[in-house]
Order: structure tokens, then sequence, then C-alpha cells
């Protein structure tokens, strides 16, 4: 294993050289409880305790809205290229939850056929992970998922050990940075700190409020007619708001633009959302997922139940960014409780 | 701002060789692409992009067969179709594809088929049609009933009188309202089923048409005893990116199935938890 150090005085020197390489992304503060990621010059301007942020990393590997061709139409035959746009960038103290989310869309999206605009974005960007030591707030729900403890996903990783950061290198990649910094390797006592800090984190994350997650499956899978979707579809406003900060939602939609001249012109996807009322309507009339309450069944099916039997793993990161963001006040904690209850 | 040459996005070019408007809101396109054949199999679908106004998912209507170009059907439903209506010969047109599961036609060799389409049903469900009738021998009895609201909305006419003709192909239709000539049956395409002979174990019925007639149809045949796993179906979703990613297609069914890439052909025996067909 390979462990190296770095003084937290000597933080400030770290942002600042690789912010020379590359472009810097971190989260900040945004006022009222509330952060971001944005690109960043120096550690003063990093807000290294945050609760997860509006949006996960994840508007980094999609963007909201990209291109996916460029469009020539003069002469009659059309002609297109697929074109990105990806400069090398450095994303600082990800929380193990957003890891995750992007392990969950690396999959997602290098699965044939594959995307090209997400996996040569996703080799551009560097990842260095931030450990938490006690949990964000009451709606997260890492440790039901098995995220509150680093499970890969990073090149480097940073823990707080008080006056130091012990950084665990992932990559080859991650220790040509180290190397390049010039960051010494982790002693005996470093380690011994960093095994410390993990056997806390046993009883910070032991009172987890929420569902039991080796029931959730069977759970899952007898809960397709439950009232509970009917009571969530009466308060849902179905605003999308769930999805958009889902580190793990990933449905998209296309659009054509075309420009002023008339002949050129380009193709984007945007982020698309199933809670919108016609996102599974056909031009021909039909509504495939027409109630609210089928939408919100849909978006716990493609967290808990769906990703399961594809990609072996819960698509539920326990950031708890859609109960916080919710408009109706819907918390994804308490409809697990209240499915888990109505199972027995 | 970089090229990505082995793109999914990007778009083979077709030209549209011979157009004709079928009914009142159904044209019928026939392309030639400048690459090669689109090398589709029966029940396959492409992605058709018009510059500047999008995508959308139309079935195949040709056997594949019938080499050097393919067939499209459109119904102006929504803003691309109602654009297509009003292209023809010489117009390019972009495709991806061809996506989805095909029609099981290994499966099926060897077997009686009854083939029940409904409306605009006939278009994919005519690729397979014209797939067996090209290979005929491989195949065992051969029932095609056809269902349209109105004489006038029937698609193929010239092409299903030669169906009619034929010895080896039995076919049979209904319109749901009648008009002054029609001298054939009136009724809904379920009352044709109990006319059929079906011998259960050796029969595959291949059903197409909108979701509200598969409910009945499927009830019919489950009455003469044909097994769960012999009714084929083809579903309707919206496939926007026929990569099994957007999400839009996805059914909801415990088995996480997306109609562009699971389907959008399935046996009823693998649907048939399905909240809608």
């Amino acid at each position: 294993m390979n462990y190296h150090i770095l003084k937290k005085d000597e933080l400030d020197g770290f942002v600042k050289k690789l912010a020379k390489k590359m472009k810097v992304y971190a989260p900040v503060a945004k006022g009222h409880d509330n952060f971001a990621f944005e690109e960043v010059a120096s550690a003063g301007e990093i807000a290294l305790s945050y609760i997860p942020t509006i949006l996960p990393p994840k508007k980094y590997f999609m963007p909201q809205r990209e291109k996916l061709l460029d469009f020539d139409l003069t002469g009659g035959k059309p002609a297109d290229r697929a074109v990105l746009d990806a400069p090398e960038l450095a994303i600082f103290a990800v929380h193990t939850c957003d890891l995750a989310g992007i392990q969950c869309l690396n999959m997602v999206f290098s699965e044939k056929p594959r995307d090209y605009n997400y996996i040569l974005r996703k080799e551009k960007i560097f990842i260095i992970g931030l450990e938490c030591l006690k949990y964000c707030d009451g709606n997260a729900g890492c440790a039901m998922v098995g995220n509150h403890n680093p499970n890969g996903g990073y090149d480097l990783f940073f823990t707080d050990l008080g006056d130091r950061f012990i950084i665990h290198v992932n990559t080859q990649k991650g220790e040509e940075l180290v190397e390049n910094m010039g960051l010494a390797k982790a002693a005996a006592a470093d380690m011994a700190a960093l095994d410390k800090v993990r056997e806390g984190k046993k009883q910070a994350f032991a009172t987890e409020p929420g569902a039991d997650p080796k029931k959730l499956p069977e759970v899952f899978a007898r809960a397709m007619e439950s009232k509970i979707w009917h009571e969530l579809g009466a308060r849902c406003v179905s605003c999308g708001n769930c999805t958009n900060v889902c580190p793990t939602c990933y449905c998209f939609d296309m659009a054509d633009t075309i420009n002023l001249d008339m002949k050129t012109g380009f193709r984007t996807r945007t982020w698309d959302s199933c809670q919108f009322e016609t996102f599974a309507a056909v031009a021909g009339g039909e509504n495939f997922r027409e109630e609210r309450a089928n939408r919100q069944r849909h978006r716990f099916y493609r967290k808990f139940k769906y990703p399961l039997d594809k990609f072996y793993r819960s698509f539920c990161t326990g950031c708890g960014r859609c109960t916080r963001t919710c408009m109706a006040k819907i918390s994804l904690k308490d409809t697990l409780k209240a499915l888990v209850a109505e199972h027995k | 701002m970089t090229e990505i040459q082995n793109s999914n996005w990007k778009l083979r070019k077709g030209q549209i060789i011979a157009a004709k408007q079928m009914t009142a809101t159904e044209k019928w396109f026939d392309i030639k692409l400048e690459d090669g054949d689109l090398d589709h199999e029966p029940g396959q679908f492409v992605q058709v992009e018009l510059y500047g106004i999008g995508e959308a998912p139309i079935s195949v209507c040709s056997s594949p067969t019938r080499r050097g170009s393919f067939e499209l059907t459109v119904r102006a439903a929504g803003r691309l179709t109602k654009h297509m209506q009003g292209m023809g010969v010489g117009d390019w047109l972009g495709i991806r594809g061809p996506f989805g599961k095909p029609f099981p036609v290994k499966l099926m060799t060897g077997n009686d088929l009854l083939f029940v389409a409904g409306g605009l049903g006939i278009a994919p469900l005519r690729s397979l049609i014209n797939y067996v009738i090209d290979n005929r021998r491989e195949f065992g009895k051969v029932d095609i009933l056809l269902g349209c609201k109105t004489p006038t909305d029937m698609l193929f006419g010239s092409e299903i009188a030669g169906w009619q003709k034929r010895l080896d192909v039995n076919f049979s239709c209904t319109v749901d309202r009648t008009a002054p000539d029609w001298k054939g049956n009136v009724g809904l395409i379920t009352s044709l089923i109990p006319g059929v002979t079906i011998n259960p174990e050796k029969t595959f019925a291949v059903v197409v048409g909108p979701p509200i007639m598969y409910k009945f149809v499927i009830a019919e045949l489950l009455k003469k005893r044909l097994p769960e796993r012999q009714i084929i179906l083809s579903l309707e979703r919206h496939m926007k990116c026929g990569m099994g990613k957007c999400g839009h297609c996805q059914i909801d069914h415990p088995k996480n199935y997306y109609c562009c890439k699971d389907g959008p052909t399935f046996t009823y025996e693998e649907v048939k938890e399905s909240k809608k067909l």
C-alpha cells in the first residue's frame, strides 16, 4: 500500500502547484449551508468541511448540456462531425458518496454500445477524494449502502489526521503527481493514526437511522404495488430536482439547434428527468408513465432494484441530495423505512 | 474541440430514392445508404435524423431479403414525422442503427406462424412477413390477420392484394368502421382469431399493434391454448438513444428491460408482468 503525507499548512502550495498543471475544482461555500464544486486557485477558497454540494461532480463527467455533433447542410448532402470539448482537470475533495456515483456512471457509459463522449472526458479528469469522519447531516445514508469508507474510484485519497493529511495513492497518475509534489512517504505512526480514524468511524457511522440494506432487495422485489408510491405521488410536484442532483441519474434528452445561417447547426444532449410528465410519452399520444406515483416508484426502482441486477450494486450512493433538495419534503430514508415497515 | 472518430452518435447518410403517400397521414419511403446496406433483421428499427429538427425511432418495414435499400412507413404524429410528410426523392437524412432485438426468426423456423397486425403495426410486421414469404419453405402454415380503422387507412394495399392471391398464405382483414365500397369483414381484429386453426404445440403468434390491442388479442390467443412464450410482441416506447442509456424507453418491469436493447420484440412470457404493454 502506498501512502504519503501532506502537512495541512502545505495544502495551499499543493493546490497552487496543481492549478498550474490543470484547472482545479473543489467544494466552495455558497452560504446557507450550500456548497458547489467550482474552480479554485488556492486552498483558502476550498470548504474542506462540507455537506454534499448542490450538484454532484457528475457535472464534469456528463455536462448538463454537451455537444454531440456539429453538422453542415451546405450543398444538399449533410456532413457531420462528432466533437468533444474535454480539457484536463482535477476535482479535489470528493467525498466517498460521490466517488461511488462516478463509479456507477463509469459502468453505465462503458457498457456497449460505448459512449465515447463520456469515456474520453473521464480519462482527462484527475480525482482526489476526501474522507468523511462523521455524517454530514441526518439526510445522508452513506453507511446504509456501504459508501462511508473509500471503495476506490480515485487517483488520490485524503484523510484528515489533525495536523496533516494521509494520502492513499491509487493510480500511476496519482503516483506521478505525488512524486512531482515531493510528498514524503507515510511512516508507521501515520498508518496507525489512519487505522485509529477508521476504527472511530465504525462508531460514528453505526447509528445509521435508515433501513437495513440487506432487506432492501427483498422489499423492492415486492413493492411494485405499494400504497407508498401514491403517497409520494400526491406530494411530488414533478420538478425533477431529485434526479438533477442525484450523482447516478444519467437520463438524457437530445435536441438539434440550427444556426442563423440555416446551413450549419449542432446536436446536443441535456440532462432529462424521469419525473417529468412527458418523459415516457410517445408521439402517438400514449404515455407509459403518466402518474406521478409511477414516476416516483420508477426513481426508487432505478436506485434500489434495477441496477442491482445489472451492475451488482445500489445506485443510491447515500449522499442524501434528493431529500435535501425536495420541495415536497420527500425523504429517501423515510420512504425506505416506510417500505420496510409495510413489507413486514 | 477534438473529433471522436468512433463515436456511436455519428450518423450514416441516407437518400430517399422512392416515396409514396399511402394514406392521409402515412407516407412510405425507400432509402439508400451511401455506405452500403442497412444490414438489419426483421423487427429492428433505426433512428432517423432530420438535421436541425431532431431524431425519431422508426421501424424498418422492409425485409432484409430485399437488399440495396430499406423502407420506412412514417405516420405524421410528432414534429419530425410531420416534417417527413413533405420529404421526397433526393432528400437526405441521417440514420443511426439498426437497433433492437429482432423477431426470433430462428426460433420460429419450422413452425406455423400467425401474424396479427393492428393499424400501423403492419409496418414492423411487414419486415417479417416478407422475410417469411421470401423463405416460405422454412415455415409451416402462415396466417395473416390485419385490422385497421377504415378501408382508407389500409397500408400497403397493392402488396396486400398480392398476399391475398397467394396459396401459401391465409390472409384475413377487418375494419372497425366500414365504407360504401368495402366488401370485407367489419369488427375488431379479435373477431378474426376464433376462425383460425391453431396447433398450440407448433404455432408462434406475432402480434404488433397499439397497446390497447395487445390485451384483447393476447386473451384470444391464450383461449386457443397458445403458450405465453409463443406469443411474440413488438412494444412501443420512445427509444431516444437506441443504446440503452437515455432512459426514455425503459419498461416498468422487474427485469429492467430497455425497449431499445432488450426489445422492441419480446415474448408475452417475458413482459406479462409489465405495468403496460
